[in-house]
């Protein structure tokens, strides 16, 4: 018996379970492939999902989904040689709302939501590589895999930021160094109470530092850390380019970030479990994705559809919004018996009602904004400097704080080009 | 060859515990069975991927045969995954604890029930067990030739044409069908499962499961007070532990006191 589905989704991480679920409850019938052992098992992120798209996608989700711990308390911290400087928020719950936001961890985010999809009727199938997408007359009509051909009317590539469908499918142009970061990640596990204890938190609560600076020994990128419930992630996300240029290796600037002090002490008597590593999409709308082929979309980092302003990392919540947009152009694309990229066409209409891409456009300039180097060496190690002296008594006299500005300033960097970088980021944020 | 029907290969699987993962309990000198991933016992991999090689020379029918509790359905669905038409698991409480007599019984029972079949292969042994008498003895109960310790094997003229292995060299063989070979370890490489593999086994209704009832086999020949092998003993062997001896000084002097020290020892000659 020939074998034949409504839509193949590639990829079971959220954006690609995401979208077999919606598609599911739209009566597609539905084959979710991963080429993991299990769901979740090639999987990374830096451990936080905001969780806004699981309202639209699972309103009782706050039941069974395998939360760590609702995050409570945001820092924000600038390292500098062996000190650091922290602006720290702090936001009690007082209920699960659309501006929650929680750790977990992906082997079992990603089979919860994957189990999901199943419940809804999608076919999970793991532990397969789908090698190509099936073309007949230039456009997608299925997926090849090893000796077998799969037809479908519609598939959802949600391969991940390596992307290599859809590199093979023309949707992206080749990878370069600019266009991806790597992030590493160390799971460092301590008893909860300790974690409960050092990031001064109650119970359910969580803690999501992210660290500039000396974090990344100067090059552009920024270190994460996530509470779980009896586990730390301590990770990095750097840029790639900026490695191969500066030949350091990555591990070499994880290791000197988690022995700064100030980590360190987070992080003391904890034992590393996991060590992990992946690609993250650097460029969002500039990675120039068409998301939209002939009987083909893109979702989640696949599409680029990923934001790192500096303060705020996103991705899952992106790739389940994503899938869900997926889904709705796939229902439309139904209705009107067309499968082409212009029967598709309106994945771009609910990408923007679910905000996807207007907030990928309301950062896209961020992204170039953050390639500016001296944001990453020169200006933590000002801040660290100014703030060193006006909080030093020394009985060696004071300076006023304007003194101390100016003075720290000098032959750094022109004064024009400091008040540039200031617009520009303000503008880009 | 039974007239009528596809020609039908049974191959004969177990399910034991990765090698790879096996760890000993440093107290109890006891395998840890818990927590241990499963595979297909890796002779009996390549038994079924040469019941696949003929299946892709010549219209066949695969039919996979297990015995033991329903975990082992992991294994069955692999085997379908990779090609396999069917599986059947004989499970019962039981059966728990039959060693190799009431295992070669229960499954040559097992296999007479399923019919129509021209060609058995099983592993030439199990890693768990070491042991290689379910084949024969399922060839045996069955009265039909086998051919043991085969590396290669094709059907030429309704017969059976195979390489086995012997201590100084090898052999080939011919028999009639129906026909029972054991297949050595490592002779080929079992393919992986494919997509519409896995995807036949989500559409289910290709695992049966049978009881011991609905084979019709006899309580009183199965089970562990029906096994005669007894295990008098298992020891471990223990290391001695390492000498430890650290030759210092310079380069040169430190090699010429080791060199003198495994002359004295006896470890090489002078």
């Amino acid at each position: 018996m020939a074998e034949r589905f409504d839509a193949i989704v590639v990829g079971a991480g959220p954006a690609g379970s995401a979208a077999a679920l919606a598609l599911a409850r739209e009566k597609f019938s539905v084959l979710l492939v991963e080429r993991g052992r299990a769901v979740g098992a090639k999987n990374m992120f830096g451990g936080r999902v905001y969780a806004w798209p699981l309202f639209e996608l699972l309103p009782e989700w706050e039941k069974d989904c395998p939360i760590e711990r609702f995050v409570t308390k945001e820092s924000l911290v600038f390292l500098s040689g062996e000190a650091s400087l922290s602006i720290q928020f702090d936001r009690p719950r007082a209920s699960t709302d659309r501006a929650s936001s929680f750790t977990a961890l992906r082997p079992r985010f990603d089979e919860w939501l994957a189990k999901k999809a199943e419940a809804a009727g999608a076919m999970l199938i793991t532990g397969i590589k789908v090698d190509d997408l099936l073309m007949e007359g230039g456009r997608a009509r299925g997926v090849v895999a090893g000796p077998d051909k799969i037809p479908a009317d519609l598939v959802v590539i949600a391969e991940g930021a390596m992307g290599p469908l859809a590199r093979k499918a023309g949707l992206l142009p080749d990878m370069k160094p600019e266009s991806v970061a790597v992030g590493v990640k160390e799971t460092v596990e301590l008893p909860a109470a300790t974690i409960q204890e050092r990031f001064n938190i109650g119970e359910k609560e969580g803690a999501a530092v992210v660290y500039a600076g000396d974090a990344s020994m100067g090059l552009r990128g920024g270190g994460f850390l996530y509470t779980n419930k009896a586990s730390l992630s301590l990770g990095l996300v750097v840029s790639s380019e900026d490695l191969a240029r500066k030949k350091v290796e990555v591990q070499a600037v994880m290791e000197r970030f988690r022995l700064h002090p100030s980590v360190q002490r987070l992080i003391k008597g904890g034992k590393v479990s996991e060590y992990s590593a992946h690609l993250v999409p650097e460029l969002g709308l500039g990675m120039k994705a068409r998301y939209v082929g002939d009987g083909v979309l893109l979702a989640g980092d696949a599409a680029g559809f990923l934001i790192n302003n500096g303060y705020t990392f996103r991705g899952v919540d992106l790739a389940i919004a994503s899938g869900i947009a997926a889904a709705r152009a796939a229902v439309d694309a139904r209705a009107r018996g067309d499968y082409s990229a212009a029967g598709l066409a309106s994945y771009a209409r609910h990408l923007r009602a679910l905000n996807v891409l207007t907030d990928l456009e309301t950062f896209r300039a961020t992204g170039g904004y953050l390639k500016n180097e001296r944001l990453f060496a020169l200006y933590p190690k000002l801040l660290l400097g100014i703030t060193e002296k006006v909080y030093t008594v020394d009985g060696s006299g004071k300076e006023r704080i304007s003194e101390i500005v100016l003075d720290e300033m000098k032959g750094k960097a022109p004064l024009l080009k400091m008040l540039k970088d200031l617009l520009d980021g303000a503008r880009s944020m | 060859m039974p007239a009528g029907g596809p020609f039908r290969i049974l191959v004969c699987i177990k399910q034991v515990p990765k090698a790879q993962e096996l760890q000993v309990d440093p107290k109890t000198q006891t395998l840890k069975r818990v927590g241990v991933p499963s595979e297909i016992n890796p002779p009996d991999a390549n038994a079924l991927e040469f019941a696949l090689r003929i299946k892709d020379r010549m219209p066949a029918e695969i039919i996979v045969l297990s015995m033991g509790p329903t975990s082992f359905d992991e294994s069955l669905e692999r085997s379908i995954g990779m090609g396999a038409d069917r599986a059947v698991l004989l499970t019962d409480r039981i059966l728990g604890g039959s060693d190799t007599v009431p295992t070669a019984h229960a499954l040559s029972e097992t296999i007479k029930k399923i019919g129509g079949y021209d060609l058995i292969l099983c592993g030439e042994e199990t890693t768990d067990a070491s042991t290689g008498h379910v084949g024969p003895g399922i060839a045996g109960h069955l009265d039909i030739p086998q051919i043991t310790y085969i590396s290669e094997i094709d059907i030429v003229d309704g017969k059976v044409h195979a390489r086995r292995t012997a201590e100084d060299g090898s052999e080939w063989w011919e028999a009639a069908m129906p026909c029972l070979v054991t297949v050595n370890f490592g002779c080929n490489k079992p393919r992986a499962p494919t997509l519409s593999g896995k995807i036949r086994v989500k559409r289910g209704g290709v695992i049966v499961h049978w009881s011991c009832a609905d084979v019709g086999i006899d309580p009183n020949k199965v089970g562990l007070k029906n096994s005669p092998t007894i295990v008098a003993k298992v020891d471990t062997v223990h290391l001695p532990p390492r000498a430890r001896k650290l030759f210092h000084g310079e380069p040169p002097e430190a090699v010429a006191g080791l060199l003198k020290a495994l002359v004295e020892d006896g470890v090489i000659r002078p």
